[in-house]
């Protein structure tokens, strides 16, 4: 078995003395781990941070087994972002929660398109929103997408401000009144597109995507949210 | 092959970092052929150690007296802190004597994958030294890696307004470095990191 492949770098976690098991978001072969040999080494370490983007290759006598990887890298947006903490903070977020969330070995070029473009903006006016996005993407691919183009409710589809929780349906701001304090905030900029106005939209947007990460895809595994995504949204407020 | 203390030497050997089954067997061998000279001396160097040996409960530095030689050292400058991620750090630091204060050791990052959080590294203690008062400066020196650097963000965090300077080490091109012969992640951040000549 052997293919090549664009990846993600998700996790790299030492194996032995010298190799490490890194786990990939690739385009084509989805989240796939692999073993590299001699990866934790002074030369290769830096090839295998998280979130960097590597032309990858694996390599296995089985398609069952672990396999090897060997990989060059592409772009190091790690290095890019060390100096920068929310950009970092967001891509430890991003991998994390990407590497908790999606099967192994099936692939979702969707997230990988996602992710690829989140880490190229990461610094640039407005790059948090796209994480929201992201994880947006994510709950879509995942099978639980939010519907955010009707009402739930029957109320107007020109004025949606609310989300069922149960649900993940759009509520309009009319037909929201009477459960108001228990729905989650649409955050305006998912309805219009474009960038979030200011902390707290993006907030909302981080507490609407957390709430269905956490309950459809964290919580049945019985574990809390990555606090890597807390501490992202820590450093955004800062 | 020999008998079960044999079989037991070569296991407790192979466990060691650098060693593998084969590597294990050439050593025991080696003690075996040495033993007066070597293998003794050896067994009751780790039996001292194993004894002597703790973590100093001010820096988490590994001495026989607490608080650690360094910690107790008066020429050292009080006001100045190099916080590591282990005591290999430390000692990677002190071999180049080229930093005269004293030490924190982390006893590791944190990491998000892993699970690592603020409570499981020895970061209170590193606030406690900042609170008690007489550093000017706290010189973060974890790896330059996504989970080395989300460290330093944290203490930078952690340590705002208690009246230090939190400092960093740099990241770039190493001394005698060419820059054909460097990855791109260093190149990017030694370039991000330029400064006025």
């Amino acid at each position: 078995m052997e293919w090549a492949d664009e990846g993600i770098v998700l996790s790299a976690r030492p194996h032995g003395e010298g190799g490490l098991v890194a786990t990939l978001l690739t385009r084509d072969h989805g989240r796939h781990a692999g073993f590299v040999a001699g990866g934790a080494s002074r030369a290769a370490r830096p090839v295998w941070q998280p979130g960097n983007h590597v032309a990858a290759q694996w390599r296995a006598r089985l398609a069952e087994q672990l396999g090897n990887y060997t990989g060059e890298l592409r772009t190091p947006h790690a290095a890019l972002a060390l100096d920068d903490p929310p950009c970092l903070a967001g891509l430890s977020a991003a991998c994390v929660v990407i590497e908790a969330s999606l099967p192994e070995r099936e692939p979702h070029p969707a997230v990988f398109d996602a992710l690829l473009a989140f880490l190229g903006v990461m610094g640039h006016t407005g790059w948090a929103t796209l994480y929201v996005r992201l994880e947006l993407g994510l709950l879509q691919e995942l099978g639980y997408g939010l519907d955010l183009t009707s009402c739930a409710l029957g109320g107007p589809a020109d004025e949606l401000a609310f989300v069922s929780p149960r649900t993940g349906r759009a509520v309009s701001r009319q037909a929201a009144e009477p459960y108001r304090d228990r729905l989650l905030t649409l955050p305006d900029f998912l309805l219009r597109g474009g960038l979030a106005r200011d902390a707290d939209e993006l907030r909302a947007g981080l507490d609407l995507t957390g709430h269905f990460l956490e309950r459809h895809v964290f919580w049945p595994h019985n574990k809390p949210l990555p606090p890597a995504r807390a501490r992202f949204m820590e450093s955004l407020q800062r | 092959m020999g008998g079960s203390e044999i079989e037991r030497l070569i296991q407790l050997l192979g466990r060691l970092p650098g060693l593998g089954p084969r590597s294990a067997r050439r050593v025991a061998l080696h003690l075996l052929k040495k033993r007066e000279s070597l293998m003794r001396p050896l067994g009751t160097a780790l039996h001292d150690a194993a004894l002597a040996i703790k973590a100093c409960s001010v820096c988490g530095n590994l001495d026989t007296v607490d608080p650690c030689g360094i910690c107790t050292d008066t020429r050292r400058d009080p006001g100045l802190l190099c916080v590591v991620e282990d005591v290999d750090d430390l000692w990677a630091m002190e071999r180049g004597r080229i930093f005269n204060g004293r030490y924190h050791v982390l006893g590791g990052t944190l990491s998000a994958l892993d699970g690592v959080g603020p409570d499981e590294l020895n970061l209170a203690s590193l606030v406690r030294r900042v609170d008690a008062g007489g550093l000017r400066e706290v010189i973060v020196a974890t790896g330059a890696t996504v989970d080395g650097q989300t460290t330093a963000h944290y203490i930078a965090d952690r340590l705002a307004g208690r009246g230090v300077e939190v400092t960093r080490i740099a990241h770039g091109v190493p001394v005698g470095g060419e820059l054909d012969w460097l990855d791109d992640g260093t190149l990017a951040t030694a370039l991000k990191a330029r400064r006025a000549l």
